[in-house]
């Protein structure tokens, strides 16, 4: 596929197109086995999954891939389904902000620390990070059983057992267990790149202490917050695992219900539906956040940590030990 | 801005950002703590300490099925690891270094997976078998879901995170090392194999560790790229919780923390001793 070398003018310059074009080939012979893969692994995947959702779904469960139609995007408009939508969408929004309450401050408290008792602090942030997300969620319903030891322990104090477990509440612990981390570090990273001289400033032109945080300090770090966010919203809403472990019929979120469909139900046409929604909900959010980055170097370190642990997961923790 | 930011706080905001934090560390440590100190409970009920007992690791250990999803995890991430890193870490080389058609478009798919939900890539490969399957059978074959439909998909995933991980570190590359390589006489190959890949290793190693570790937490996408006999350890775990809580699973559970700590921990200790390698080099 090499197309025809142009004849030019001076031989040094034909010289270096030659070489320019060595190079371009080189790059794409590099890149092909990846692109390949991606290509054959996750482009047609998403394709077929967008045809699927067009198709019709035969009376014994089956997915027949004629007679195109757009009932699965109508059947979304269905009450229960908006319902579901609506309820992940709120429980995602409410995990967000509760990570953000609880997020902050911890983390103004790590980045305001001296440099060798930040290390130790991040490593501490970091190891539940990196250990296993499945651990973790059963971790959380083991405690909160209704025969676990919080229960056991409220019981003792004469408080009598509580049962969350299988609530709304209990499924919102569960993501802000999960998903905390994700926003604590973004947060961790405004706060410590922050130029403290500014809130110093504020001060010395005696604004209070709280004016100079909502003056300055919150206005500045507003990147790491709506990096965090995104970080939080996005896993928080297509979340699957956590609310079918601690969660009830009361909470069937819209992961669940997609994978419903794949099981269960036997509604592909409508499961894939509902997974394109959800893949275009993502990507808009996730644009959103890219252009309300300020500076292309910005955007690229949000770009590299989102779901988390990507990228230079190791940059803030080994810049530091 | 090393010492401690004085950033015109009262006394009180202070001594309340402390504890605070350190509401948050219990937060983030208590449940992983007591699922570890209940997973030595002798009691066969789960709230109730019986005593110190080594009981459930045993049945675990001795379990065949456990035994079996163990193996095909390690199978799996093993895997998904090697041909990732290296088809990951080309992507991200090309990516940072050529300009050739369809760059663009690579560079934006390439993080599409990382950004989609797990339950999302996970019908989507569902379905891509699926297909692909009713295809291939028509010439004869008959396959099904198992271990390497697992593997197939995690490489699908970890190849764009270690790509991202690769490219950070080349961003941080400085060109002027490979030129002087090749002022020097020496070949392509040779910069790249003695100057190029040295020096984007940590980046490299990062992203096989990272690799590694998505691998081996996954549930959603290998619950649904999975068949009878193929089941991996995260995957069995999920569905015995939904079974019931019982002491053998909190002893697995232990397991697999202790794992990943491992993991972390060593990763933390090579970063480090590189570092100071590193360090000693260039004072030489």
């Amino acid at each position: 596929m090499q197309p025809a070398r142009r004849p030019r003018a001076g031989t040094g310059s034909s010289g270096e197109a030659a070489a320019a074009q060595a190079k371009r080939r080189q790059g794409m012979l590099l890149a092909s086995p990846g692109a390949l893969y991606l290509l054959i692994f996750f482009v047609v995947p998403l394709a077929l999954i967008s045809v699927y959702s067009f198709a019709t779904r035969t009376s014994t469960g089956r997915t027949s891939l004629s007679g195109w139609n757009v009932e699965s995007y109508e059947a979304i408009g269905d009450d229960i389904i908006l319902g579901i939508i609506g309820r992940s969408a709120w429980l995602a929004t409410l995990t967000t902000a509760l990570c953000l309450a609880v997020g902050y401050p911890f983390a103004y408290y790590l980045a305001t620390r001296p440099r060798h008792v930040r290390a130790i602090l991040l490593v501490l942030v970091m190891i539940p990070f990196w250990t296993n997300g499945l651990v973790r969620v059963f971790a959380i319903r083991f405690l909160l059983g209704s025969n676990g030891p919080a229960s056991a322990l409220s019981e003792s104090l004469g408080f009598g057992t509580f049962r969350i477990l299988f609530t709304p509440t209990a499924v919102t612990i569960g993501m802000v267990y999960s998903f905390l981390t994700l926003m604590v570090l973004p947060l961790y990273v405004a706060l410590e790149r922050m130029d403290w001289s500014l809130t110093e400033a504020a001060r010395d032109l005696y604004a209070g202490g709280s004016k100079a945080f909502w003056k300055v300090t919150l206005p500045l770090t507003k990147s790491g917050i709506v990096a965090g966010s995104v970080l939080v919203f996005v896993p928080s809403f297509g979340s699957y695992v956590v609310p079918d472990i601690l969660g009830g019929a009361k909470t069937l979120l819209i992961g669940s219900y997609i994978a419903r469909q794949f099981r269960d139900a036997r509604n592909w046409p409508l499961g894939a539906a509902l997974s394109v929604l959800l893949i275009a909900a993502m990507l808009i959010a996730v644009a959103l956040n890219q252009r309300s980055g300020s500076g292309a170097e910005g955007g690229d370190r949000r770009r590299a940590r989102r779901r988390g642990r990507a990228a230079d997961e190791a940059e803030p923790v080994t810049a530091a030990v | 801005m090393a010492g401690v930011v004085e950033v015109g706080l009262g006394r009180r905001t202070r001594r309340w950002l402390a504890a605070w934090a350190w509401v948050v560390f219990a937060f983030l440590y208590v449940p992983i703590v007591v699922l570890v100190v209940f997973s030595f409970n002798s009691s066969s009920r789960v709230n109730i300490w019986g005593g110190f007992s080594l009981g459930w690791y045993g049945e675990a250990l001795s379990n065949e099925v456990i035994i079996s999803a163990v193996r095909v995890s390690l199978i799996v991430a093993f895997v998904s690891t090697v041909v990732s890193v290296v088809l990951g870490t080309a992507v991200a080389l090309a990516l940072d270094r050529y300009r050739f058609r369809g760059r663009r478009t690579l560079d934006g798919t390439v993080y599409l997976p990382i950004v989609i939900p797990d339950i999302t890539m996970a019908v989507m490969l569902l379905v891509f078998f699926a297909e692909a399957f009713k295809l291939i059978d028509s010439f004869g074959p008959r396959l099904t879901l198992g271990i390497s439909t697992v593997a197939l998909s995690h490489i699908a995933f970890n190849i764009s995170f270690v790509c991202v991980v690769v490219r950070a570190r080349l961003d941080q590359f400085d060109r002027t090392l490979e030129e002087a390589a090749r002022d020097l006489y020496a070949s392509a190959w040779e910069t790249f194999r003695r100057v190029t890949l040295p020096l984007i290793m940590p980046g490299i190693a990062a992203g096989g560790l990272l690799a590694l570790t998505l691998s081996l937490d996954d549930v959603v996408i290998s619950a649904f790229v999975s068949g009878p006999g193929s089941t991996t350890l995260p995957v069995y775990v999920f569905s015995s919780i939904r079974r019931g809580v019982t002491p053998e699973l909190n002893a697995i559970s232990t397991l697999m923390l202790a794992a990943s700590i491992a993991l972390v921990l060593g990763s933390l200790a090579l970063q480090r001793r590189r570092a100071s390698a590193s360090q000693q080099t260039q004072v030489l």
